[in-house]
């Protein structure tokens, strides 16, 4: 009795928190999604006119698919490059000072906020940028590559450039902990470098990979201010269809596709946890 | 803090009727008092200077705290946040949308000393009194209220004001004559095949649609019956040509933010663009040619003006007054039309600007030294003439008023497909 009263206790600040801060809120965009508005104020009401609205738009099936286009190619190219940034700072560097250099270093670009890491590729990526400049110097390209910025390149680009340390860091994790005497033993039973990989260090790395993925999947799927700065405002995404809504004061709408990319993100999520048990890591 | 705030009103307030009941000399006090006044005012970046709250608070003595938003920002918070400010500066088409809020109140006319002197565009309409009027949210429309606690609009003057008139300008395309070498005359230049990948339009669904407009129309596409007022078919029709020209890669990017449009055409991202004439300043001042066309159409053209929030009473509101009063009174104005725009009462502006100056800003002479800005930095030289002439044949030539029509929200909502196209 005592113990359990100490357990609930010890269980409460956190409870209380997510309470007032997760789950309240989540409630309030459930409700106000049903809420009708007008050009300046919203009133309570009970309707479905905003999913109405969001279902039967064809820009809203461009948008979503546009999200997950983004998602799924930074996913792609993080997972590449952390993958192989984790590997060589795991099973490449010996000493661990150098390990934990390097993975320091790793973590310098995050000392600056997002927005002005992403705002640095502007002036590099112009018409008349030093990307351009370079290679027109260099006389690869005769006229600047105008693809390079304002596209779906250069929002790409910013997200994996933002992202792929939430990648590094727990796939790195995972393979620490890997024993090194399972490697030796794959050597010693005759295994090639690459078998090791497919048949040891992969299999292991897999809840790494997997709370990596959702890191980045929900991360790109929730922006919007990367999305409006790297392509110029000229790409949508369903964060910027969600801004949109609330620049103009339209929340009930606003609430609704919110309400509607949160399952999204939440059943994707729920089938990536099928694959993987992620305890194992926690 | 809010809290804080709040007991301090409250102290003010009754510090107020405490003097009232003991017949001490008001002025004395009120110099006292005034230093403990701030007031919080919120707008769009182009007149939210620091350099106006420092003034203030030299010439006034109390402090005034400004807050510089994107004019959507501005809408949400005079609509949804009445609280939250004392001062809201917005423009004519914002105050069409935020006065049935009732989040403002009307300001007596009586009380404001220049009133007479305020150009005749925010009262009767009329520029000159052979005028005519543009289309669109045309500030006179929305500038009166029946009494104190009107709700409608007016037709005519009424002596109660729902915002007194700041500042304002006419608005065209702005160009890098050195990228385009050739002259530009019609709107219709903005989707022209030869600027591909070239262009751009802000995404400020309000004022685009105006641009937009604009464009279609001289293009010859559309004669619209009111640009600021249009029908659904109106509005498709002019989507449709817009998207196709995104989709066929017509615009580099779409602006948001002044700075966003002053570093496009700064780096050549763009080379023709709706823009505002600040941003052009900030563009020739990097020493980077730049041009604020006049075009044959006309110009889009908008308008600003402080509302007072309905919660300043007493000594806050006597102060707000006092600091509309001081607006008018001309420094304001001439720093303002040193970068470009306009201001309410152009006679009283002229005490604080040069001969020179005034004959550049306002009367389309040739200039007879340096045009500066108000930072310094050298605008124009010795025989330059601005862009557009002087301020009859600019403002003469308004086509429209930036506005918020009737089916704004269904335009809004094609405008979120035109930027998802």
């Amino acid at each position: 009795m005592h113990r359990t009263l100490i357990t609930w206790l010890q269980a409460a600040p956190l409870t209380v928190i997510l309470l007032g801060f997760l789950v309240a809120p989540i409630i309030m965009i459930v409700i106000v999604s049903f809420w009708g508005a007008t050009e300046f104020s919203i009133y309570p009401d009970f309707q479905f006119e905003n999913y109405q609205f969001l279902f039967n738009s064809p820009v809203t099936y461009k948008v979503f698919f546009a999200t997950f286009k983004y998602a799924f190619i930074t996913w792609a190219f993080t997972l590449a490059i952390g993958f192989t940034v984790a590997y060589f700072l795991a099973f490449h560097v010996r000493s661990q000072t150098t390990q934990i250099a390097l993975f320091l270093l790793c973590t310098i670009p995050f000392w600056t906020s997002n927005i002005i890491r992403m705002i640095s590729w502007i002036p590099f990526l112009g018409r008349n940028g030093i990307a351009n400049q370079t290679l027109m110097s260099w006389g690869v390209i005769d006229a600047p590559l105008d693809w390079l910025l304002y596209s779906d390149f250069s929002v790409i680009l910013a997200f994996v450039h933002l992202y792929t340390l939430f990648m590094v860091v727990p796939i790195f994790n995972t393979m620490m902990r890997i024993d090194k005497s399972l490697l030796e033993a794959a050597r010693d039973a005759g295994a090639s470098g690459f078998q090791t990989l497919c048949h040891l260090i992969i299999p292991l790395t897999k809840p790494g990979i997997m709370i990596g993925t959702i890191f980045v999947v929900t991360l790109v799927m929730g922006d919007f201010i990367t999305v409006r700065f790297m392509s110029g405002s000229q790409k949508a995404n369903v964060g910027r269809l969600i801004s949109n809504d609330i620049a103009l004061l339209q929340y009930p709408s606003a609430a609704a596709t919110a309400v509607v990319l949160l399952c999204t993100v939440l059943i994707m999520i729920a089938i990536m946890l099928r694959f993987v048990n992620i305890r194992k890591e926690l | 803090m809010s809290k804080m705030r709040y007991s301090r009103r409250a102290v003010l307030k009754n510090g107020a009727a405490a003097v009232a009941a003991s017949a001490l000399p008001a002025p004395m006090v009120w110099a006292q008092e005034i230093k403990d006044i701030t007031l919080r005012q919120f707008g769009t970046g182009v007149s939210n200077l620091n350099d106006v709250a420092n003034k203030v608070k030299e010439d006034l003595g109390f402090t005034l705290a400004m807050t510089a938003l994107d004019s959507d920002s501005v809408t949400q918070r005079a609509a949804t946040q009445p609280d939250s400010f004392d001062i809201a500066d917005i423009e004519y088409w914002i105050c069409k949308k935020v006065w049935p809020t009732g989040n403002l109140q009307a300001m007596d006319t009586s009380k404001i000393a220049n009133y007479d002197k305020i150009v005749g565009i925010f009262k009767s309409g009329k520029l000159t009194p052979e005028s005519e009027i543009a289309q669109g949210t045309a500030p006179h429309s929305v500038g009166f209220v029946d009494g104190p606690d009107g709700n409608a609009f007016a037709d005519e003057e009424t002596g109660w004001m729902t915002l007194i008139p700041t500042i304002y300008n006419a608005d065209t395309l702005g160009i890098r004559p050195d990228l385009i070498n050739r002259p530009i005359n019609n709107w219709s230049e903005l989707l022209n095949p030869e600027f591909k990948g070239k262009a751009s339009i802000l995404d400020i669904s309000s004022i685009g649609i105006m641009d937009m407009a604009m464009v279609c129309e001289s293009m010859g596409e559309i004669q619209y019956a009111d640009k600021g007022n249009m029908t659904r078919e109106e509005i498709d029709k002019t989507f449709a040509i817009f998207t196709e020209a995104k989709q066929n890669g017509q615009f580099r990017a779409f602006w948001k933010t002044f700075d966003e449009s002053v570093n496009l055409m700064a780096a050549g991202e763009v080379v023709i663009q709706s823009m505002w004439s600040p941003a052009i300043t900030a563009v020739k001042s990097r020493g980077i040619p730049c041009v604020y066309q006049p075009l044959e159409e006309g110009y889009r053209s908008w308008g600003g003006g402080i509302g007072l929030s309905k919660s300043l009473s007493g000594m806050e509101l006597d102060a707000a007054y006092e600091y509309i009063n001081w607006y008018l009174d001309g420094w304001v104005g001439g720093y303002l039309m040193r970068q470009g725009y306009y201001s309410a009462v152009p006679e009283t502006s002229k005490n604080h600007m040069s001969e020179n100056e005034w004959g550049y800003w306002f009367e389309g002479k040739q200039a007879t030294g340096d045009i500066t800005s108000p930072t310094g930095d050298v605008l124009a030289k010795a025989g330059e003439t601005r862009d557009g002439g002087s301020f009859y044949d600019r403002m003469g030539s308004v086509a429209c008023w930036n506005a918020v029509m009737d089916e704004n929200q269904y335009m809004v909502r094609k405008w979120n497909e035109f930027i998802a196209s």
